[in-house]
Formats: C-alpha cells, structure tokens, sequence
C-alpha cells in the first residue's frame, strides 16, 4: 500500500467543570451521554475509513480522562478495527491532574496509548485558582509521577503564560518546576481571552504586552538549559519528541477527525462536525448520507493551499523547506512569494536557512504580521 | 383639457422651521383635495428621495398640483412648492418663493418662532408673498396656540389671530387651512399673449427625457414646438413636451400659460443648462429682460473626495458626473493627492449638501469614499498683486508670497432661550465670534446676532450649538463678505512625511488646540508597525504638538490546530485586507478611518 498515511483526531466533549477562559466545545457528562456519545463515535468512525495507514492519533478535549476507561477502550478498539495502525504509531491522550488513577494509566497503555498531555498551565495555586482550573500544584505532581510509574516514557506539560496575577516571576518558577521533572515535551500558550468565555466579560489583571514579551523570550532561555528546543510557536521538546499529530497539522499534512467540533482536512477539503452535542448524537449516522452534522465545509483552492502551507510552516522553527513546496504544488516557492519573501527577509522578519524559509525570532513576536502577506486575495 | 382661469389657481408654497411639520401639512393637502387615495399615500408624498425620507428633511424643491372644490362652488387649482429647509439651500429656496403668489407660514404650538423660521419668513416677505399662519401640533399637551399667535404678531407683524389651529398629523382643520389657501393667496397675473417669461425654480435630470425643467410662467405660453431659451445660460432647444405635476408623477398637458406651474421638456442633456433662477423665454419671440434674482450658485464648502479603492477612480467620476446633471450646486475638478492618490476637489452650497453627497455617492453607486476636512475658499493675496481663491490648503503658496489673506464670515442669527444664552455666547467667542446684539422676543427668549468666521461653523457648531442647549436654540446664517485674518496651514507630518490629505487652514490662535486634537486621534487610528511612528503637527516648519505610535511589539496567534486553521486563516485574510485599505505615505501606512476621524476632532468624549 502506497496511500499517504493519516492522522486521526478524536474529540471528547466532557469535563469536570469548564474552566474559566475555555473556548473548546466541552462540559460536564452523565454516564448515558458518554455512552450514547461513544455510540456515535464507532458509528463515525466506521462509515468514514476503507482501511488507510494511520501513524499518529491524539485525543483531546475537554478532558478525555473523565471518559469511562471501558467506553474509550470500545473506541480504539473500533479505530483499529477501521483503520491500519502502524506498531509505531504515535497516540496521545490529554489528561488532567487528578482525573487518573494507577489502573486508569495502566489501561491506557494496554490499549495503545503511547503519550500522556497533562494540562498544568501553572505551577502556582493562585494563578490556577483565577483560572478556574479544578486541580492545585500538588495533584498535577502525583499524577505525574504515576503516570511514569505506569510506564509513561513519553509525556507532555501544558502551561499557559498571560494568565491573570502572572508576574515574569512567577512563571520563570513554573517553568522550572516543570523542567526539573523533566517531561519529554512543553507546550506554553499565552493566555487569549475569547469572546463567549467568561474571562470575556470580566476584569482581568494581565501582563502587559511588553511583559508577555519578556515571558517568551525567557521561555525559549530557560528551556533550553534543561535541554529543550523551541520546535514551534508554542511548542518546545527533547531531541526526537516532537508531537508528531500536531506537526501533521503544521505540515498540511491530511487527517480525519472524530466527534463533536473535530475537523478533517483531506483531498483538498477540510470540514468540521458540529459543535452541538445534541446535534452530533442524533445524527443518523448508519445513513451513507448523512450530512447534518457537518457545520464547515471548505474546497481549498490552489492559492489557499499555498497560503496555508505558508503560514502554517512558518509556525516552526524549521520554516519551510523550498523542495517540499515545489514537489507538492508543482511550481516554486520563489514563483508564488518572491516579493513577500524578499520583502519580509530585507526587514528581518523572515531568514533563509539552508534550503528553507523561516522566520526570525523577532518574526516570531509578530508572525500574523508577516502571515497575513501570504494570503493570496482574490 | 379645458382652458384655466388665473382665477381659479393658486400658486403657494409653505413655509417652517424644521420639525414644525411642513411636509405632514403637504401631504394632509394633497390627500384632502382628493388627487390620491389614502391607500396611494405613502407617509411623505412629496420627499421622493430615500434620504430625504430618513433624514426627515427636503433636499430639493417638488412641486404638485391639486385640485380643491371650494366651498364657493368652484374648482381651483392647487399648486404647492415645497422648499427645502436647510440654510444651505437658501438661493433655491428663494427661486421656489419667486415662483409663488402666497405662503403658508407653519409654526409649532408648542415651540413658537425659531431661527429659521423668521429667516424664511422674511425671505417670503422679501418676495412680496402674502403670508398666513397656520398654528400646528395643537393637540400636543404642551400646545399654547395663543402664546404663539401673540408672538407671531409680536415678532413677524403679520395678522394671527384667526390662523387655523390644526394638527397636520392627525389631520384635524386640514379644511379650513384649505379655505384660507383660496380666500387669503391672491390668484396670479400674466398676460398670456405676452412674450414667454418664465422662472426656472428646480430642474431635474431623467435618463429618457433629459432634463425637466420646473418652472412658473409669469407672462406668455409655452407648448410643444416652441424654441425656448434660457436667458442666463443663452442654451436653446425645441420643447418637446410641457405638463403638470401630478404627486410623483408628470402630467403632459397641450400648454403651459401665464400664471401656471409646470414643467418643460426639451432634450436637453444637462443641468448645468436650466440653473435655477434663469428666465425661460421664446427664442423666436423673447421678452425684455430676464426675471431679477438670478445668482450663479457658488460653492462655499470644498473637500477632497476620493475612492477608497484607487481603481475606483473612473466609477467616482461618471457617479460625480450623473450627479451633477441633478445638482447644479455641485461642482468638482480632478486632484491628485501624494496621500490619497486620485480624487476630486468638489464644492458644495455647505456641510450637509456635502453630506448629502457623499451619502449618495456611497449609496446609490456603492462606492467608498476617503474624504479630506471640508473647508471654506480663502482669498490669498499675494505680494505681487495677484489674488487666489484657494480652495485647496496643499494649493497655498509660501508664505514669503503671501501679503495677507481673507476669510469668509457670515451674520449669524441664533434663537435661544434665555437660560441657555451663556453658553451660547461662550460657544461663539471660542469660535471666534463678534458679538452685534441681542434682542428678546419675548422673557424667555432671545435672538442672538454674530458675526462668524465660516470656517468655524462648517465643522460642528451646528451640533455644538445643539448640545448647549439641550436642543433649544436655533440657528441661521448669511454670507456677508470676506474679511482679513491670521490664518496659517496647520501640517501633519507622519514618520516625518507631511500628509498633504491632512493639511488645513486654520486661525492661528487655534492653530495649537487644533493640531494638539488631530495627533491624539491620529495616534489611535494608526496602527503600530515595525517602527516607531512620530505624529507632528507643523505650522510653517514649526513643530506644535506630537505623539506617538510605539513599535509593534506582538502579533502572534499562539495555538493552531486541525480545528482552529479555518478560523485563523479568516483572520489572517481580514489582516490582508486591511492593509490593502490602507494608503501608503512614506513608509507608514495609513488607515482611511484616519482621514475621516480628523473631520470629527471636536465631538466632547
């Protein structure tokens, strides 16, 4: 078989409580809404596969751990029944401090499940309170350490810079704490604030742009005595621990995505489900044509690939290789972006490495910035 | 058609202060006198404009003919002028009170006489018109009908105490208003035998017809066939039709005599030819001298207008080309800005013309616009003797070649109650007023006179003069000449590059304020970019006032996934099209939303 292999996405709606600046489709679950919902899912996931390879899987949510170890069990039992996993397939769960116990873990890495995502966010108990998060500094470090006791070579911390009450101080100490315990991955976003979310209507104490500034730079500093190097905007790991689902993302790479608000980008076409519970579990999904709980559903043109194979790529810190661009569209980089990219690397936003294109740590700062220039408008 | 008695018409316009419920009244008269059913009645019969409709004002003068079965017995013919309000249209206002024999005067119960009210009365006066007043909105709690019928013979001298009390919206003695428009306006005289004279007082532009051409024939037939000429613009041309006004709709007829209001066709292509005020005559037979009154329209208010988009550029042209053919007010000539690339400097009879438009250029041809601070012509004398009218600040010479230069100023005639006349006063000493006089219409109220420089009102007082006075104090003007005064070009300088789109003249004691206003609103309407952006107001070289736009130091989305690269790419592309709005001025680029908040410097926070 030589079709291209897939990534696969499988979204988990539920959690403990929503926290407080959470924009995902997600909340609280009764045990027959995880059922019916993981009914849906194998339903989902059959109708859709004809046996293609698949090399990377990432379950997120929401919280997937709230979900009934059994349930999710039904559900990668269905996906291998589906689909072609390779013996290396990288599959990633995320999980959140104190939502796993030590048979839980075990039973995650008996039905295949490779790579843990903890979502910390902070180290500090007063920033995690005025996030809403449900867990203290303490219960993240437990459920760390079983997590390596089950077995877990191969884990991610999730950490949230911006957030309200954060001085540069306070999250050089998070970071570090987390750096000490030497996880194989860090990821540390900076806190948006979306309308519809509760943060949205209240009065926030945030960082300064000028300190959110400082915060990155010391972040990519810090990580890098402990080991790590930047990979993406927001992502930093041990040689060779890259997220291989999420650098699928970057890559343009096609995947197929599984529940409620999951999106799938392939042939050409990238969809999305619904973002409606209720919708999603009274799709028919037996029908062959079924289509109601589909919310987008985009035709990428020609200049939409380029664009987004542009400003995703430039997303990593290994920019965008020339040779990629050419064997996949046919034409030149050079061809399509002369201008914008003499125009960006003259000002120092972008810089040539090599045989690619990437972007410089100032470009970094300001990368919608430069971003916005490879949108091709009709 | 049978012949009309002069006997039987009546040629009559009404006039009001804004609000006071002129077109109600009209549209009370047009339903009541039996020309339309209630049903073909839409609210305003005689605003025919979209905007005039929302605006709730009178843009252009209409003309409708009704016809009344008097109480007498016989049939008369209505012929009812509207006039627009607006001070800015007061030269067709007074062409559209030439062409009548008699006004309604409508005041309101409740507010009495206002500014604008006198000024038009007067105007009706001036044109000999018989003038009775009618009381409306008498069924509002606060009506005092007999308070204003005093005030009427107090402040005006016309007689009152008979006037109909009436509510035009309600309808009530719409009758007896329509009894008074038969018994109290004179019918009209003229002799029809007598050499074609006839008053142009509006004209209008239709694509199949050419221009319509509304006028009052004072002396003489006009019909199909005859060879007319317009006695000020010399254009000549062959009728082809001549009719009446139905409401909303043209009534060919076989002539149009001595006496009657009409209007002519003749495939003529453009308005320019049929200027309001102009004499009508036969080209073959003409009379003796033209109707007094004409005046070339001139434009006392000039702004850039560009296409937001520069490839906009011809659309902007034939949209300003086919509105002019409609408005001979309007006038405009091709400008080049460094800023704003191609445009136009268009001239206007004042801010709401100018408003009006704009409004319609953005509306009925879709386009959008970058407009530039409206200002006023300025006369530059210049050392060697010879005088420019400068309509354009980027057009002012150096000043080593400038002797002195002159500024419009306008008599000002602001109602007020009394209670408010200190803030009122203080408003037009800020704006540079001189102070002629006060005097009290009555305990509560008083008529303010000013002297103001144009180029102080053109902006906001209209708005100013509202806010002060909780909305009570009214307001009217006259251009009375040009006098000498400091005036100096206020510059803004972006990254060190003058912005020539945002020059103006202004006075030089407000010079500072000014340019201190406009880097404060620039600086919120510029966005950061890759360097730090100065902001200087400059007066002759002379920097005045500065701000700053700091360094774009973040712009960064920092989690995209599967899920979330639709939504990023929309703001990315959102991104890119805001740049593309945004005009280059050296290395800064520049929102149009800056060009047009500068106009908008004086709204209090």
């Amino acid at each position: 078989m030589n079709r291209k292999s897939l990534g696969i996405y499988i979204h988990i709606p539920f959690c403990v409580r929503k926290c407080l600046y959470c924009d995902f489709v997600s909340g609280p679950s009764t045990p027959e809404i995880q059922i019916n919902y993981v009914n849906q899912l194998k339903k989902e996931i059959c109708r859709t596969s004809n046996g293609n390879i698949v090399d990377t899987v990432f379950i997120g949510g929401g919280t997937p751990s709230v979900l009934d170890v059994n349930l999710l069990e039904e559900v990668l039992c269905k996906l291998k029944e589906t689909f072609c996993l390779v013996p290396e397939c990288e599959c990633s769960i995320e999980i959140n401090p104190g939502t796993v116990d030590y048979d839980k873990l075990i039973k995650y890495r008996k039905m295949g499940i490779n790579r843990l995502s903890i979502g910390l966010q902070s180290c500090n108990d007063n920033e995690l309170k005025a996030l809403g998060r449900i867990h203290d500094c303490k219960t993240f470090e437990e459920t760390y350490f079983l997590a390596r006791e089950a077995g877990f070579d191969n884990i991610n911390v999730d950490l949230m810079s911006s957030v309200p009450e954060q001085t540069p101080e306070s999250f050089s100490r998070s970071l570090r704490k987390v750096a000490e315990l030497n996880p194989e991955h860090i990821s540390v976003y900076s806190l948006i604030v979306e309308e519809g979310t509760p943060f949205y209507d209240m009065e926030l104490k945030l960082p300064s742009e000028e300190e959110e500034r400082l915060i990155y730079h010391k972040t990519g500093r810090i990580l890098r005595e402990y080991g790590y190097e930047q990979y993406e905007i927001s992502n930093y790991a041990k040689k060779g621990r890259e997220c291989r689902h999420n650098i699928r993302y970057w890559q343009c790479e096609e995947y197929l995505g599984f529940g409620v608000a999951a999106a799938s980008y392939r042939n050409g076409v990238r969809w999305k489900n619904t973002v409606d519970l209720k919708r999603y579990l009274g799709a028919e999904l037996e029908e062959p044509m079924e289509n109601s709980f589909y919310e987008e559903m985009e035709y990428l043109t020609e200049k939409d690939q380029y664009a987004e194979f542009m400003f995703m790529g430039l997303r990593m810190n290994s920019g965008i290789s020339k040779e990629t661009f050419r064997k996949r569209f046919g034409i030149s980089m050079e061809e399509i972006y002369g201008d914008v990219l003499e125009k960006h690397i003259q000002n120092g936003l972008l810089e040539r490495a090599e045989q690619s294109i990437r972007l410089t740590e100032r470009g970094r700062d300001i990368s919608n910035f430069v971003m916005a220039d490879f949108i091709l408008l009709e | 058609m049978s012949k009309i008695e002069q006997s039987k018409i009546r040629n009559f316009c009404i006039v009001a202060h804004i609000d006071h419920g002129k077109s109600t009244l009209a549209d009370r008269i047009i339903e009541q006198t039996g020309l339309l059913t209630s049903r073909e009645m839409q609210a305003q019969v005689l605003d025919n404009m979209d905007l005039e409709r929302e605006r709730g004002i009178t843009i252009k003068s209409q003309a409708v003919r009704t016809v009344y079965k008097a109480k007498d017995g016989g049939e008369y013919i209505f012929n009812l002028i509207d006039t627009p309000g607006h001070v800015d249209f007061n030269y067709e206002v007074s062409r559209s009170l030439a062409a009548c024999d008699g006004a309604i005067l409508v005041v309101d119960a409740a507010q009495g006489i206002e500014a604008q009210t006198l000024a038009n009365v007067y105007l009706a006066l001036d044109h000999n018109l018989d003038v009775f007043p009618v009381i409306n909105k008498i069924d509002l709690p606060s009506a005092d009908p007999q308070r204003v019928k005093d005030e009427i013979e107090d402040i005006i001298g016309i007689e009152a105490q008979d006037a109909p009390l009436i509510s035009a919206k309600n309808g009530i003695g719409i009758e007896e208003v329509l009894e008074a428009i038969v018994n109290k306006i004179p019918a009209p005289d003229g002799n029809e035998d007598a050499p074609l004279q006839a008053l142009i007082f509006d004209s209008l532009y239709d694509s199949y017809k050419g221009v319509i051409v509304f006028c009052r024939v004072m002396e003489g037939t006009v019909k199909k066939g005859t060879t007319i000429q317009m006695m000020a613009t010399k254009a000549k041309a062959d009728v082809v039709e001549v009719g009446t006004f139905g409401a909303g709709q043209f009534i060919p007829c076989e002539e149009l005599s001595a006496g009657m209001v009409g209007y002519i066709t003749a495939s003529i292509k453009n308005v320019k030819d049929t200027a309001v005020g102009d004499t009508v005559t036969d080209f073959n037979r003409p009379c003796k001298e033209p109707l007094p009154g004409y005046k070339k329209v001139r434009s006392m208010v000039y702004c850039g207008v560009y296409p937001a988009d520069g490839a906009k550029y011809p659309d902007l042209r034939d949209a300003l080309e086919k509105l002019q053919l409609n408005d001979a007010a309007l006038n405009y000539e091709p400008e080049t800005s460094i800023a704003l690339g191609f445009g136009f400097r268009c001239g206007f009879l004042g801010l709401l013309h100018l408003e009006i438009i704009q409004e319609r250029l953005e509306r009925e041809y879709n386009l959008d616009l970058v407009t530039t601070a409206p200002g006023v012509v300025y006369k530059v004398h210049k050392t060697d003797g010879e005088i420019i009218e400068l309509t354009n600040p980027s057009n002012l010479p150096d000043p080593s070649e400038i002797e002195f230069m002159e500024e419009p100023i306008v008599t000002a005639e602001i109602m007020v109650t009394t209670e408010y006349i200190g803030s009122i006063m203080e408003l037009c000493q800020e704006r540079r007023g001189r102070y002629l006089g006060m005097d009290y219409m009555e305990e509560t109220r008083a008529l303010l006179k000013y002297e103001l420089p144009l180029n102080e009102i053109i902006y906001d007082f209209f708005d100013a003069l509202k806010s002060r006075s909780r909305g009570y104090a009214s307001f009217d003007y006259d251009l009375k000449g040009y006098e000498q005064s400091e005036l100096v070009k206020l510059d803004i300088l972006v990254n060190r590059e003058e912005v020539d789109a945002l020059s103006f003249i202004v006075h030089k004691d407000t010079a500072y304020e000014r340019g201190r206003k406009m880097c404060e609103k620039l600086k919120d309407e510029i966005p950061r970019h890759l360097f730090e952006i100065p902001i200087q107001a400059a007066v002759g070289g002379k920097i005045i006032a500065r701000e700053t736009v700091k360094a774009m130091r973040k712009d960064v989305l920092a989690k995209c996934y599967g899920g979330d690269i639709t939504r990023k790419k929309k703001l990315l592309e959102k991104q890119k099209e805001g740049k593309k709005r945004m005009r280059q001025v050296g290395n800064v680029e520049i929102p149009q939303q800056a060009f047009m908040s500068v106009l908008k410097l004086d709204d209090k926070k």
